[in-house]
């Protein structure tokens, strides 16, 4: 096990340093004067000379580098170039929101899938089977961009069940988790079926059934603890969707969380502040893949001593 | 494949998405308005004879937007897929063929953009590069390819082990020979099927771009900027929201169907 989480740590550590880097060239590096870009070709001269300055920029791109990185050592995001205050208070201020809404999101995806991905793969000929066909398509093909506001105005407007937007009360958690997560539960339903119905041909079932288990006994006994692996690597592929949808998912439904804070960052040409919320979504990504590769290997035995996983 | 049986899948995919491309194309010949006329005193107006799809804020025709937004949802998908299954091809057959230190430092360059969730990467490159439908295409390349690349990589390992492989090496085929006659080839199915995917990923990779004001700008018609622009109007224009977003989900679906149908009818595996 030691061996295998010194590799995987250092394997993150190179993402973790790949992404700082890839972020510090993307705002760097751009074509174009970035000054020009947040102040506008008319600026005065001094404005920009200040701007520069306030900055760095006037320093070469490998000083302007190891400043970054020193800075980034010490937690230090720089401050936002409107509101001058710190761009890691802004953001701390923002991320329970997201992760709130990511963690409500994939809840309900769970909630969904499994329970739909074992009465399919239990019942194969049945109603319920083509139901999770059906929210699986459903699920696959509809943006979230569209169905939020759909939901929004079905459930909000019309039946005036919940809260058209806002954060608060567990309510107001709702459509923007139903908006984020439905994908996921389609993705995960289909997957979980799959792999219970292959499951469900190996000897270890085979063997529970010939001593008398009912089909449900063993698609729940036997077989559904086997077909979790494939479904926690599922988690954290879709960990990505689902951090960069809550993005679109924070615009329709007014979410005060990091993906809204980008957002704004960008159209008002914060660079800073678009800087610091891209490094923190895309490094929460990267310890998520970590923790949940951890989870894998501590689960599966086979993973931690270097064969290959099922 | 020689099998006669019709595959209903690709049926439907191959006719939704044969429909999709003859509207984008002749949009101006089928379109019944002009998609950028305004008509200010006709804002908002639902569904009526005239306007089937109803009319926006501006009192421009819904019917004829969503139509001409099929043009740029199709060139952005088309381009951003082929350039990706170019890029990943190449790069996946040389690390995969080569090995060594040519598959690490691609390795290494692909962990470090999938380390970037989703459409993360692509909104910060648009949003430092500003909006316009070349950086959409660009910003979505970028992310892209490594997908590709990816699976590219993997056929090879298993494949230049076989063989044919050694057969070709054994007769002094140089690995240029080898990796264009004889392993892209194998591996062209696969991609085929993957790129259907992709395809739709990228469109609807644009429709979010535009939908964050981060793609097509206006006036060019987008069904995500549609969707957007529609959104102060939820409630009293409805219709705003809802064509644009059906146009989207029927390609969508569509680039699934065919997908899925090639996929079972060049008996390739491979996920959506």
């Amino acid at each position: 096990m030691t061996a295998y989480l010194l590799r995987r740590l250092g394997l993150a550590g190179l993402s973790v340093f790949g992404v700082v880097t890839l972020v510090f060239l993307l705002i760097h590096v751009i074509p174009g004067d970035p000054v020009d870009a947040m102040l506008g070709e008319t600026a005065m001269a001094a404005d920009k000379e200040a701007l520069r300055h306030q900055l760095g920029l006037h320093r070469s791109i490998a000083v302007q580098y190891g400043r970054y990185l020193r800075r980034l050592g010490h937690g230090n995001l720089g401050r936002s170039l409107h509101s001058s205050r710190p761009v890691r208070r802004m953001i701390v201020a923002r991320y329970p929101a997201t992760i709130e809404l990511a963690a409500a999101a994939l809840l309900l995806a769970l909630l969904v899938a499994v329970p739909l991905g074992v009465a399919a793969a239990a019942r194969p000929r049945s109603f319920v089977n083509l139901a999770s066909a059906g929210v699986a398509l459903f699920g696959a093909a509809v943006p979230s961009l569209w169905l939020g506001p759909m939901l929004m105005l079905i459930f909000a407007v019309w039946l005036d069940w919940l809260p058209v937007s806002g954060r608060g009360t567990l309510a107001h958690l709702v459509l923007p988790a139903l908006t984020l997560g439905i994908g996921m539960a389609a993705l995960l339903a289909r997957l979980l079926r799959a792999t219970l119905l292959e499951r469900l041909h190996e000897e270890f079932v085979r063997t529970a059934r010939a001593k008398g288990a009912g089909r449900a006994r063993a698609v729940v006994v036997h077989a559904l603890p086997n077909a979790l692996l494939p479904v926690i690597t599922a988690v954290g592929l879709q960990a990505g969707a689902l951090l960069s949808g809550a993005i679109i998912t924070e615009t329709i439904f007014s979410w005060p969380g990091i993906g809204r804070l980008l957002l704004l960052a960008i159209q008002t040409r914060d660079y800073p502040l678009v800087q610091g919320c891209v490094l923190v979504i895309a490094l929460t990504y990267v310890a998520l893949n970590l923790v949940l590769d951890l989870l894998y290997a501590w689960v599966d035995p086979r993973v931690r001593l270097g064969g290959e996983p099922a | 494949m020689k099998r006669q049986r019709v595959r209903p899948l690709l049926l439907a995919g191959f006719v939704l998405v044969t429909a999709l491309a003859g509207v984008a194309v002749f949009a101006p010949a089928l379109a019944p308005h002009s998609p950028t006329t305004q008509r200010l005193d006709e804002g908002l107006r639902p569904p009526s004879p005239d306007h089937p799809f109803g009319q926006d804020a501006l009192g421009r025709d819904l019917m004829s937007r969503v139509m001409y937004g099929s043009r740029v949802s199709l060139f952005v998908g088309v381009v951003t897929a082929l350039v990706s299954v170019v890029l990943g091809l190449a790069i996946g057959l040389v690390a995969g063929y080569r090995g060594g230190w040519v598959d690490e430092v691609c390795l290494r360059v692909v962990d470090v953009l999938l380390a970037f969730p989703g459409l993360l990467l692509a909104i910060a490159v648009s949003a430092v590069l500003g909006p316009s439908v070349r950086h959409v295409v660009l910003a979505l390349c970028v992310i892209s390819w490594t997908g590709y690349a990816r699976m590219v990589r993997a056929e090879v390992l298993s494949l230049r082990e076989r063989e044919f492989v050694a057969a070709a090496r054994g007769l002094g085929a140089t690995p240029l020979r080898i990796i264009g006659r004889h392993l892209a080839p194998q591996v062209l199915p696969l991609l085929v099927v993957q790129a259907t995917f992709g395809l739709a990923g990228a469109v609807l990779a644009e429709a979010g771009l535009s939908f964050l004001g981060l793609g097509v700008q206006p006036p060019t018609p987008s069904w995500g900027a549609m969707i957007n622009e529609a959104r102060g109007f939820l409630l009293i224009a409805p219709h705003l929201t809802i064509f644009p977003g059906l146009a989207l989900i029927l390609t969508v679906a569509g680039f699934y169907a065919l997908g899925d149908g090639l996929r079972d009818a060049l008996d390739v595996r491979g996920d959506s």
